[in-house]
């Protein structure tokens, strides 16, 4: 139905030109295109937050945005957050234990990381508010709001 | 910390020690070589070469490296780390030296104990059931490796002791690493014999209750964790299943135009269930599934089946006396003693279809050889065991040719646990078809739409009370689809009919009621069920601690007072009961709140709990302002991956409680996506007020068994704002609308 199109984005700080069908979500090119693979997949329809990553800086639901609509933007995914996971909201999420199966937390990382980069010292509110888009299925939200809070007080 | 866990087994040189096997009903003596099945991973092949295999449990390599076995799925609960810390207690292993290997499919070393010997993670039951062995087998290396160096300084093995993977000799200032003993170690024909009070005491515990990090964290959160729904193999190509919408029908006819026609498609297949997709790319795989138009076959059970009708038809066994269950729990005789009571409290209550709602959708990998005589799978499931047997089973070939990758699992919550593995048989299948590896994804529709749910229950309780107002008999009733036949028939068939999946949980034997009879009236609707976090439990316990407290209403007494009074022959049911009371301030009042009670048993582990709620007459709307829990789980192995579990497993209750809801039309499931089942997000969880009460008893379990005492709790609170009794679960606003209107019109 579709004709394969070609995008030309940056992912990660790399320049990358994308073959595909010009609907497909800028997720399915992530993971099985480029495999980075730590952008999950787990409702498709914008509900849930386990595929986010940054457009230009801001929080954005992958599964939503079609690749033909990224070509000349900038995007970065949990990959790269951090080369090693230093990010202090991953040293935070360890610190506190946050992870139970894991599956929502590169989103859960990813949004958090959005909020303190416009607000590095966020209140509890605040916190709560932002990160009411993702759904952890394991319920570790107390352990998010204090990573979150963490981080926020270590940097 | 990431390094130390090992994911593959496929790492080997051949041991050149002679090979020991575990207690614990296992057979112990010398092996020629190992099974490939008990190869053990311990890092580069240098270091393998000089292995000291101990046992199928732990390989001790001549670098100080302990390789320890870790037999259950990791889902989210911990036991990937849990299970090899309490053999490394024993072995008085050095953590930090301590690689963990996911156990290969082999029952008959790897089974759980506890569990009828199967290789299957549920019920809480990984840490309780494997708990005594575990002690065992790491005690008895440890003894091996303090024979080997009595034996190299000549000295009696009574004056050696252990330290941190080291054995000392304190009379002579020696000390041996396990790594050095490793290098000449000798093991003997027969596994050294522990008894009881050979063991640790648990004031000596230095690993167990001292909370170490979970090893597979670092993967988490830098996105690295493998999945299977991240698994890439060469070659491989993309599948998407159309089911059926009710569970034995067959597709009928097939009109394909429209998918035909989309870009990438590779093949369409018809399956005995469905029709299978093949694409190049998931995208391809779901717009050609989507645009598939499908009659199904009629003849399947669920057609016609509408949960409004199952209702009452549910309700209608429930309440027949004349028709009798078959009993899970039978004691003393509550007929008579009903007969006999001076008052008889009857309550009724009902519970939704729930769904798992497991973030990582269901998929799986395989790849099947060009000869279909041998497979390949990735996936994620709750017994390894079973997704091995299922994969040889829809190739007929031997499940020795099946070689099993186990993954992550993204969630669990007992919807990976099925013997048939559905969601890895379609890998297989369209493997099979296209000659290349295949990744089979369920969208999150097909995950909802191909739900199996937790069923439907009605029950209906009667409390029988003498003249002081103590009970004397408790008969519960428990109409609800059957579980058990249809997610695992191999456990069914040895059951002698009870079904444990619906059931559990309505046994009470902590409560002191003479007389107890708990029946099932199984209800066959064709409807798909499956075990869901906390199982029976759930709703067995929102009727039960919900009815309780309506038996303290009808003796005028508090609610707390009357479960301390059940539980009078039973201190530590009644220690958590009072600790969280004392939390929760109980016995307070305070405008426009109210707090609820209620009490679990969870197969030995012991909860209570208090929630305080505010309504909005207006929506029907509950919020839950706090929530108080104590849990006793015996010895806590992981105490701060306990409180974990219980706000995990309290935030998993609050959706059951309050919103979570599957309905079904004509075998049909009527919901599809998040935005229509609705599971809690962070707003809606309250401060969680924990109390981890761990004592030196077995450890019983902490994975779930916080779920169960939301609701009842909830709807308790409810009752003491309003005076309205909220018998239906999830207390959706609707819900609780009717019940005020209807008490109003009582009252008017």
């Amino acid at each position: 139905m579709s004709r394969m199109t070609t995008t030309s984005l940056t992912i990660n700080g790399r320049r990358q030109s994308i073959t595909a069908d010009p609907d497909t979500p800028l997720l399915w090119v992530l993971r099985e295109q480029l495999k980075l693979t730590g952008t999950k997949f787990g409702c498709g329809v914008g509900q849930c937050g386990a595929c986010m990553v940054h457009v230009d800086g801001q929080s954005v639901y992958s599964c939503l945005l079609p690749v033909k609509d990224m070509a000349g933007r900038n995007i970065t995914t949990i990959e790269g957050l951090s080369a090693d996971g230093s990010h202090p909201l991953q040293k935070a999420w360890l610190a506190e234990q946050v992870p139970q199966c894991g599956y929502c937390q590169s989103g859960q990382i990813m949004r958090a990381a959005d909020l303190l980069n416009n607000n590095p010292r966020p209140t509890r509110e605040e916190i709560v508010g932002h990160m009411n888009t993702n759904i952890c299925r394991c319920g570790t939200y107390a352990r998010i709001v204090r990573a979150i809070e963490r981080a926020a007080k270590e940097g | 910390m990431q390094s130390n866990v090992q994911t593959r087994n496929t790492l080997f040189v051949p041991g050149r020690r002679r090979f020991m096997v575990g207690a614990a009903g296992f057979t112990f003596g010398v092996a020629v070589g190992i099974p490939a099945s008990l190869r053990l991973a311990t890092g580069d092949a240098q270091a393998a070469a000089n292995d000291f295999v101990a046992s199928p449990w732990v390989t001790i390599s001549t670098d100080g490296t302990i390789a320890i076995m870790s037999p259950a799925a990791e889902m989210g609960q911990g036991s990937l780390t849990s299970l090899p810390l309490i053999l490394a207690e024993e072995l008085d292993a050095d953590w930090a030296r301590v690689r963990i290997v996911p156990a290969p499919p082999n029952e008959a070393v790897y089974g759980n104990p506890g569990f009828g010997g199967i290789m299957y993670t549920a019920g809480s039951f990984a840490v309780n059931g494997y708990f005594k062995a575990l002690r065992t087998f790491g005690a008895q290396v440890r003894q091996v490796l303090l024979d080997n160096a009595a034996r190299q300084w000549g000295v009696p093995v009574s004056e050696l002791a252990t330290g941190p993977s080291t054995v000392v000799h304190a009379r002579s200032e020696r000390r041996l690493s396990y790594g050095e003993i490793a290098a000449f170690a000798e093991i003997p024909a027969k596994a050294p014999d522990i008894k009881p009070d050979q063991l640790k005491k648990t004031s000596e515990f230095r690993l167990i209750g001292k909370d170490v990090p979970r090893v597979e964290l670092p993967g988490k959160v830098t996105g690295s964790a493998q999945y299977s729904i991240d698994v890439q193999t060469p070659g491989m190509i993309y599948g998407a299943v159309l089911r059926a919408p009710v569970e034995g029908a067959a597709p009928e006819r097939i009109d394909d135009t429209a998918a035909r026609k989309v870009d990438g498609l590779v093949k369409l297949v018809r399956l005995p269930y469905g029709v299978g997709v093949l694409a190049e790319t998931p995208w391809a795989a779901f717009k050609a599934k989507n645009a598939l138009k499908v009659t199904w076959s009629r003849n399947a059970k669920a057609w016609g089946y509408n949960d409004a009708g199952a209702y009452q038809a549910f309700a209608a066994a429930a309440h027949d006396l004349t028709r009798s269950g078959l009993a899970w729990e039978k004691v003393g005789d509550t007929p008579a003693a009903m007969a006999q009571a001076q008052t008889v409290v009857e309550g009724e209550y009902r519970c939704d279809y729930a769904y798992h709602a497991q973030m990582e959708p269901l998929n799986s990998v395989a790849a099947v050889s060009p000869a279909g005589d041998a497979v390949e799978i990735w996936c994620g499931t709750q017994s390894q065991p079973m997704a091995v047997v299922a994969a040889a089973k829809a190739l007929g070939i031997a499940t020795d040719r099946v070689t099993f990758h186990g993954m992550l699992l993204g969630g669990g919550f007992g919807r990976r646990g099925h013997r048939d593995e559905e969601f890895v048989v379609d890998s297989v299948l369209l493997s099979k078809e296209a000659k290349k590896p295949v990744k089979v994804l369920w969208t999150r529709e097909d995950d909802v739409h191909n739900g199996r749910f937790r069923p439907l229950y009605v029950h209906y309780l009667r409390a029988g009370l003498d003249v002081s107002g103590q009970v004397i008999a408790l008969h519960q009733r428990v109409a609800c689809d059957q579980v058990l036949p249809f997610q695992d028939p191999v456990r069914s068939a040895k059951s002698k009919g009870l079904d444990n999946i619906a059931m559990r949980g309505t046994e009470l034997k902590t409560y002191d009621i003479p007389n107890r009879l708990a029946e099932q009236v199984s209800q066959v609707t064709g409807i798909r069920t499956s075990s869901l976090r906390a199982i029976g439990v759930g709703p067995n316990k929102f009727a039960s601690e919900v009815f309780l407290d309506e038996v303290a209403v009808k003796r005028g007494i508090d609610p707390v007072v009357l479960r301390l009074e059940l539980l009078k022959n039973y201190p530590r049911g009644r220690a958590v009961c009072e600790e969280v009371a004392r939390m929760a301030e109980w016995g307070r009042k305070s405008d426009g709140r109210g707090l609820g009670f209620a009490y679990c048993d969870y197969t030995g582990t012991q909860l209570a709990a208090v929630a305080e709620v505010s309504l909005d007459r207006a929506s029907g709307r509950i919020r839950v302002h706090n929530f108080w829990l104590t849990i006793d789980p015996g010895i806590a192995v992981q105490p701060d991956n306990v409180i974990a579990q219980t706000e995990s497993s309290i935030v998993y209750g609050l959706g059951l409680a309050l919103t979570e809801r599957i309905t079904i039309e004509d075998g049909t499931v009527k919901q599809s996506n998040f935005y229509d089942y609705q599971v809690p997000r962070m707003r809606d969880i309250p401060p969680l007020h924990i109390k981890l009460m761990a004592t030196d008893n077995h450890p019983t379990g902490a994975g779930q068994m916080a779920t169960p005492l939301v609701a009842p709790a909830v709807a308790n609170a409810v009752f003491q704002l309003t005076g309205t009794r909220l018998r239906r679960m999830p207390m959706l606003p609707e819900y609780v609308k009717q019940a005020l209107l209807e008490s109003g019109r009582r009252q008017a």
